[in-house]
């Protein structure tokens, strides 16, 4: 599996980070290093295997739904970059 | 009065309750190490005067007569955890300026034991490497030299600056985490003891998440004693953490009897590398040999699956990683990109993340994106995931026929230099974590002990992998092989 360059911009789009066209040929590169490194996977028979979920086999716990925590709103604001009347500010989402 | 920096923990806690040392004696001693070890780039953010607070509360409690195992000692913390109002970044631009309003459990459990918390320690980016070289700190610089140059040497990674520390006398432990290796490498790169206990053990909230499903926190000590006891004060269930499992936590201490005999210790035949240094060979076959001689049993084994570990985590981790990163977006924490006009919010993450976000982070954020995408999910990801359930299963079943512990290497080599792998394939840096990754994938404790020096006189460590939930078997195995290699080499002080 091979990555060529329109394949590297729409892995960097999904992942939401921004790579300037000049960076792109080395990103396919970087990409393919890896991906040839992991092609040895196939080498394995895994028919009948379960893929693992949980790697020490857990019960999720369970607790009555009642509200323990909250009402904090100042310490969850205390770190955002952009704060306005008790909101996180971003820029417009929706058209 | 003896050199207070180079007690270890055990000692330490005895000459506090001795009333021979007091715990702001011990923090002032190291609080001033620590000024002197710049060179290092070991501690990355210092909290002295929370340090000296809990140090006088922590004496007040050691004179009451009730305190715990850890109370008074001074330790470091790693960044990845969340130390409320102390900067808490996993060493990334991204998390510039985030100061948490709350306290992991893992460091809570210390706070609450006593424990003196001097700084947070540096590390590679978000917990991604093997050198300490991503980090947004800069690199950290191993206390160790080469015989016969002082080119500058890697910690390892990615618990580098928690490393550098211990070995460096500049607290008496750290806490570390390890996803893929990085407590147990770095520990072996500096001459340290390092352990990961088995999934579940330590709770994963506060901790900065790489990758869900192997991230543990665990910590990294000058010997096996004081890995036990500090290992037990963090150790136990979260009802923060669903994957914490709730089990007791025994009194590790207690079992270090040093009595091996009649404990089977497997050597894995395909642990053997093609082109291993003949240096790391005889130090496996030494360690072996002295496992034997204290009484265990050795048998050779056959782990199958072990050769596709590597890549099997190299799909797994990514893919966490790009899951547990999208939160880094600039909206409620971190570093926000300043926007030109016109940039929408889809602008904002984009730049934020390029900017934030170091350069292994990005290639590994977008393998895991990549892998998890639509097309192709089944062919990596899942495949990956069943691979996982083979190398796990390769344990297993070597646990059912009778063996207690594995012995193999801890790293294909000494603490290399900083810079010589920049130029390198990033599958050649990847490669440092051979021996420790499947003890990630299986979920099992792994423990790296000091048992020799190189040829260059760097130190060279060993691992041995234990049962699940038994690390308290397991670290009386690494207690065994410690007093039997005798490792008490101290890195010269150059600083």
């Amino acid at each position: 599996m091979s990555i060529d360059e329109s394949t590297a911009a729409k892995v960097a789009k999904l992942a939401r980070i921004k790579v300037e066209e000049d960076a792109l040929p080395a990103l396919a590169q970087e990409f393919n290093a890896v991906l040839g490194f992991i092609e040895q996977l196939n080498e394995v028979d895994v028919e009948g295997v379960e893929p693992m979920v949980s790697v020490t086999p857990m019960r999720l716990k369970r607790r009555e739904d009642v509200v323990t925590d909250g009402d904090q709103q100042e310490k969850i604001l205390s770190n955002a970059p952009d704060a306005r009347e008790g909101f996180f500010a971003v820029p417009k989402v929706v058209e | 009065m003896t050199d207070l920096t180079k007690l270890t923990l055990a000692e330490a806690r005895d000459k506090l309750r001795a009333g021979v040392v007091t715990s702001v004696e011990l923090t002032e001693t190291f609080l001033k190490a620590i000024d002197e070890a710049d060179a290092l780039n070991a501690f990355v953010h210092m909290t002295p005067e929370i340090a000296l607070e809990r140090a006088k509360a922590a004496d007040a409690r050691i004179a009451q007569g009730d305190a715990p195992d850890m109370c008074g000692l001074p330790i470091g913390i790693k960044d990845l955890f969340c130390t409320k109002g102390v900067a808490s970044q996993a060493a990334s631009g991204i998390l510039e300026g985030f100061t948490p309003e709350y306290e992991s459990t893992v460091s809570q459990k210390l706070e609450d034991s006593g424990a003196v918390m001097l700084g947070k320690l540096n590390m590679d980016e978000f917990a991604m490497g093997s050198s300490n070289e991503t980090s947004v700190y800069g690199n950290a610089i191993n206390p160790w030299r080469r015989g016969n140059d002082d080119a500058a040497l890697t910690p390892g990674g990615s618990s580098g600056g928690s490393a550098a520390a211990v070995a460096a006398d500049l607290c008496l432990a750290v806490t570390g985490t390890d996803t893929g290796g990085s407590i147990r490498q770095p520990a072996a790169f500096t001459g340290i003891t390092g352990i990961k206990p088995t999934y579940g053990r330590c709770s994963r909230w506060g901790v900065v998440a790489f990758a869900s499903s192997l991230d543990q926190a665990g910590p990294m000590t000058k010997d096996v004693r004081d890995a036990a006891i500090m290992l037990e004060a963090m150790c136990g269930h979260d009802e923060k953490d669903s994957t914490s499992v709730d089990l007791p936590v025994p009194n590790f201490e207690a079992m270090l009897t040093g009595d091996i005999r009649g404990k089977k210790i497997g050597i894995p035949k395909e642990y053997r590398m093609d082109g291993m240094p003949a240096e790391i060979e005889k130090l496996w076959a030494d360690g072996t040999e002295m496992l034997k001689a204290a009484g265990a049993e050795i048998v050779d084994i056959s782990l199958p699956h072990t050769k596709y570990a590597l890549p099997a985590y190299y799909v797994i981790a990514p893919a966490e990683a790009s899951s547990n990163l999208a939160r880094y977006d600039g909206v409620r924490y971190g570093h926000r990109a300043t926007l030109a006009a016109g940039d929408g919010i889809t602008e904002m993450y984009e730049k934020t993340r390029a900017e934030g976000f170091g350069h292994e982070v990005q290639r590994r954020v977008m393998v895991g994106t990549y892998v998890l995408s639509a097309g192709f999910y089944d062919a990596y990801y899942n495949r990956a995931r069943r691979v996982r359930t083979l190398i796990k299963q390769d344990f297993e079943n070597v646990f059912a026929q009778g063996i207690d512990a594995i012995l193999t290497p801890a790293t294909p080599s000494a603490a290399f230099g900083l810079g010589e792998m920049t130029d390198a394939d990033p599958i050649q840096m990847y490669l440092n974590d051979v021996f420790t990754v499947t003890v990630n994938l299986a979920g099992l404790p792994g423990v790296s002990v000091p048992t020799g020096l190189d040829s260059q006189g760097l130190p060279l460590g060993l691992q041995l992998i234990g049962r699940p939930w038994e690390e308290g078997d397991l670290l009386n195995t690494a207690y065994a092989l410690e007093q039997a290699a005798g490792f008490v080499a101290k890195p010269g002080k150059w600083w």
